[in-house]
């Protein structure tokens, strides 16, 4: 701006705005912590075992005593809710930082499984395979997601190309009996119902959540049928597929609990490493992926500078199709073995909840599905060993998370600008 | 270069926004374009720039027939343009939006962003622009942000450069800046066609004019001719250009705004601190570039915004922290800035609209029922003194035209007892009849006795108008001086520059 001489100009200034909401959740958890570590106190050792067989070094399980332990660390939960009440009154920022959260977060975790493990033991390393296992769908279709969304399209189908890719890989994997083929017709199947949802949503204007809800329901009925009526009929010949063996690095599966949880691991959940990274490289430093940003954020713009907005959307929202369809193929050709009915079991949701909870970056949406991935596991596990708490509170655990991430820790974040409008030519 | 538009005809559905329009644009010069809002100037631009097909006629570059089947084709041909609403993303960097559509790579579709960088910053000094290509774009100002768009024009070689109503967003500094950066550029032979309805700019940077209305061309205009030979051009018959209004008499104080702030959802101080007082009988106009708190101002005294601080005084009653229900009723009239949007239900009938501040007792409503016949003597009524034309009282308000809807609005609002009448925008997107009629009844309301603010971007509407002008910036009042203060003093304030610090 050109300055007038003599100005006096006055300056924009920031009203003094404190958010309650962090350290009134925190103070919440700090109480279920003392009321575990006091009230309703467990007497005991605790038993966290470290290793798997085929580690280079074996480490000794972790023994500590259950009642002092849960004490000590729920005085330290209180610690750190007061400690975010005060950044929130005096702190220069006037908010609870992430990482005092986070900090909270793992704390919170080690005192509850602590309590929960009176007596027994808890196999950290088998509790973070099985999460990862878990996240694993969750993150490709999470990644699906994240990109229809930033090229403007809520892709709420996720679920339904999750299940149809697991259909997909059970029924060609099995018929061709080559597994590496199932991998490209889940990818297939999820194009497919992607394709319907794109043209619809593109082409012909339809309310893309409308569209996507239809079409969970179309493939959930669909698959539901044929698997009663063709896969049971031959369940041999359509409905086992061979499964992805597990590839160990070399010497990096070696390595203590990061070894068994990360290298060794299928071919599927490599691709899932290789695949988040590439999402991310791919929408922030290339330039297909600075057109996908434009078309979701300001699809007027992008069509000025001649960017085809409509063919971009299609086509990204194929691929996200694809991407998602990998994470289908998860169930039948790794973690199943065979298609059941519905396996995917809502997880397309719970995927888009990671992408929002992600805040539309591919990285944060990959770590918020495994997040959710771990919560599911921590329950069946917990249901395994006895915990006290009852397992139909349990089971709400992983949607208790997922409320609480999306709506408690994500605050204000900002989606694409353009997301779920459409866009028409006048 | 030149550029020849031949017999351009544009139609949607029965209305013909272009109707057989010539038009020809050489290097070296500026073609203004000169019409009213609406008259088909941004269609006749858009079909130029390939957004819209033209339905008759052609488009020559150097003689030779092009066809544009979108923007990249025209930029391919060396048109660019900067649009009135700027097709800039805001989370995006400077440089990142100079080179989207047009992205120089590394291998593998890698972005080259040193290359887009060194892009901007070579023209941006070529035409003193001090651009940092890493800035994000959502975090400047608009003047700035305009410059982005011209970079983005230019690095693809623009030689034909079309401004859409590029000084609608401007204080009168940025826009005499604006007019330099054009003048360099006709210099190092670029072709600009300049549309605006502001005569002012027109005289002072045209080498040509061409006179649109209703979709026709009207004529040519010399640069040397006068304000109000051009005005009937584009009119199509003679415009008065001030309103005819006796002095104020004014009263008592009846509105006094003692320290107000409006805190928006992201803690920022939009109005902020704002001390004002409006006596009976005389209109104050708030004077601004868009985007300086006004909206929010007008919006915090009817009591739709969330956060207030400060009090707000109608003769003696307080306001603040009222709702708009209780505002209404404590007689505060309003016309809304974005009236599509606030000001009525298009999909309603003039009837409907006309009460609906009143659908919750008499005299319309009677024991939960509307009462019809009411209703329509009251719009027919309506209708006839504001002389709003429609079909009649059955018809839908979103289907007249801006001045009609906006004389339905104002007969709402001053068919009630007012003690204060708030009118942001007033003549906005009307056609300049309706201009003359709303200014009137606006200084007939005054005359009344009734205290008037007058929220307006438009410095010939807040001069017209004005018994006392505020000029306000960035949320504050920079200072409040008479009514016939001149231009170039109400310019620099609304760049922020205290009344003192002027010379009076």
């Amino acid at each position: 701006m050109s300055s007038v001489s003599g100005t006096a100009t006055v300056s924009a200034r920031t009203a003094v705005s404190r958010s309650w909401k962090a350290p009134i959740a925190l103070y919440a958890f700090a109480v279920i912590a003392l009321v575990l570590g006091f009230a309703v106190a467990r007497t005991g050792t605790s038993t966290f075992g470290l290793t798997t067989p085929g580690d280079l070094v074996a480490l000794a399980p972790l023994a500590v005593p259950t009642g002092g332990t849960v004490a000590a660390l729920a005085l330290v939960l209180a610690g750190l809710a007061v400690a975010a009440h005060a950044l929130v009154l005096f702190g220069a920022g006037r908010r609870v930082p992430r990482r005092l959260v986070a900090v909270f977060a793992i704390v919170f975790l080690v005192a509850f499984l602590t309590w929960a493990s009176a007596g027994r033991t808890i196999p950290v390393t088998g509790l973070l395979i099985g999460g990862l296992a878990l996240g694993t769908p969750l993150v490709f279709g999470a990644l699906g997601g994240v990109i229809g969304e930033r090229a403007g399209v809520v892709n709420v189908a996720l679920e339904g190309q999750l299940l149809l890719g697991a259909f997909s890989a059970a029924v060609v994997g099995s018929v061709t009996g080559q597994p590496v083929l199932g991998l490209v017709a889940a990818m297939a199947g999820g194009v497919l119902v992607a394709l319907i949802l794109a043209t619809f949503a593109i082409r012909y204007v339809v309310d893309q959540v409308i569209v996507g809800i239809v079409l969970n329901v179309l493939v959930t009925g669909l698959t539901g049928f044929l698997y009663v009526k063709v896969l049971k009929s031959d369940a041999d010949l359509f409905n086992a597929p061979d499964r992805f063996p597990v590839l160990p690095v070399p010497g990096l599966s070696a390595i203590p609990i990061v070894g068994p949880v990360l290298f060794r691991q299928t071919i599927i959940v490599y691709l899932m490493y290789v695949a988040a990274f590439a999402v991310w490289f791919g929408l922030f430093r290339t330039r297909w992926g600075l057109r996908v940003r434009a078309v979701g954020e300001h699809p007027t713009a992008a069509d000025t500078v001649g960017i085809d907005v409509n063919r971009t959307r299609f086509w990204n929202v194929a691929l996200a199709g694809a991407i998602a369809g990998v994470g289908g193929a998860y169930f039948t050709l790794d973690s199943v073995g065979a298609f059941t009915k519905e396996m995917t079991n809502g997880m397309g949701f719970i995927a888009l909840a990671a992408v929002i909870f992600g805040r539309w970056h591919p990285i944060r949406a990959t770590f918020a599905a495994l997040l959710f991935g771990f919560a599911t596991n921590l329950q069946s596990m917990l249901g395994i060993i006895g915990s006290p708490v009852p397992s139909e509170f349990m089971l709400m655990l992983p949607y208790v998370i997922t409320v609480f991430a999306v709506a408690g820790l994500v605050g204000r974040s900002r989606a694409p600008a353009a997301g779920g409008k459409p866009y028409l030519k006048s | 270069m030149k550029l020849e538009l031949r017999g351009i005809t544009k139609r949607f559905g029965s209305l013909t926004a272009n109707d057989h329009i010539d038009l020809v644009v050489r290097s070296g010069e500026i073609h203004c374009l000169l019409g009213e809002n609406g008259a088909g100037k941004s269609t006749l631009m858009n079909v130029l720039y390939g957004l819209y097909q033209a339905d008759e006629g052609e488009i020559l570059l150097d003689g030779v027939v092009q066809r544009f089947s979108g923007p990249r084709d025209a930029m391919n041909a060396g048109i660019g343009m900067v649009h009135q609403h700027f097709m800039l993303i805001p989370v995006f960097t400077v440089a990142e939006n100079v080179m989207l559509g047009n992205e120089p790579t590394r291998a593998g579709g890698t972005l080259d962003l040193d290359t887009a960088r060194a892009r901007v910053r070579e023209i941006s000094e070529r035409f003193g622009f001090d651009l940092d290509p890493d800035a994000l774009v959502g975090d400047l100002s608009v003047g700035v942000q305009q410059r982005v768009e011209i970079v983005k024009a230019l690095s693809r070689d623009a030689r034909i450069l079309v401004f859409d109503e590029p000084t609608a967003v401007l204080t009168p500094p940025e826009t005499d800046a604006l007019m330099a950066i054009m003048r360099r550029l006709k210099e190092r032979g670029t072709a600009i066609v300049f549309i605006t309805h502001k005569l002012r700019e027109v005289r002072e940077v045209a080498d040509r004019i061409t006179v649109v209305r209703l979709g026709k061309v009207v004529g040519e205009a010399s640069p040397t001719a006068g304000n109000a030979e051009l005005a009937s051009m584009m009119v199509g018959r003679a415009v008065e250009l001030t309103v005819r209004k006796a002095p104020a008499q004014p009263g008592d104080t009846a509105l006094v705004l003692r320290d107000l702030s409006v805190i928006d959802a992201h803690g920022q101080y939009v109005v902020s601190h704002v001390d004002l007082a409006v006596r009976r009988g005389e209109i104050l106009a708030i004077a601004g570039v868009q985007g300086n708190g006004q909206t929010e101002l007008t919006e915090a005294i009817l009591g739709l915004q969330p956060r207030v601080e400060g009090s707000i005084t109608l003769d003696g009653v307080e306001l603040a922290g009222r709702t708009p229900r209780q505002v209404l009723d404590a007689g505060v009239g309003f016309v809304p800035e974005d009236r599509a949007r606030d000001g009525f239900v298009a999909e309603f009938t003039i009837a409907e609209n006309l009460m609906l501040d009143r659908s919750y007792g008499a005299p319309f409503v009677r024991a939960g029922a509307l009462q019809l016949d009411t209703i329509e003597t009251f719009a027919r009524a309506a209708i006839t003194e504001f002389d709003i034309r429609a079909q009649g009282t059955g018809t839908n308000v979103g289907r007249l035209s801006g001045g009609n809807q906006q004389k339905v609005v104002l007969a709402r609002e001053l068919n009630r007892e007012l003690r204060l009448l708030v009118a942001a925008q007033p003549t906005r997107g009307v056609d300049v009849g309706s201009i003359e009629f709303i200014h009137q009844r606006i200084v007939r309301t005054r005359d009344a006795g009734v205290p008037v603010i007058v929220v307006s971007t438009e410095l010939d509407e807040v001069v017209a108008l004005a018994d006392r002008i505020a000029v306000m910036y960035r949320g504050e009042i920079v200072g409040v001086v008479p009514g016939d203060s001149p231009r170039d003093v109400l310019g620099l304030m609304m760049a922020g520059a205290a009344p003192q610090a002027v010379a009076i």
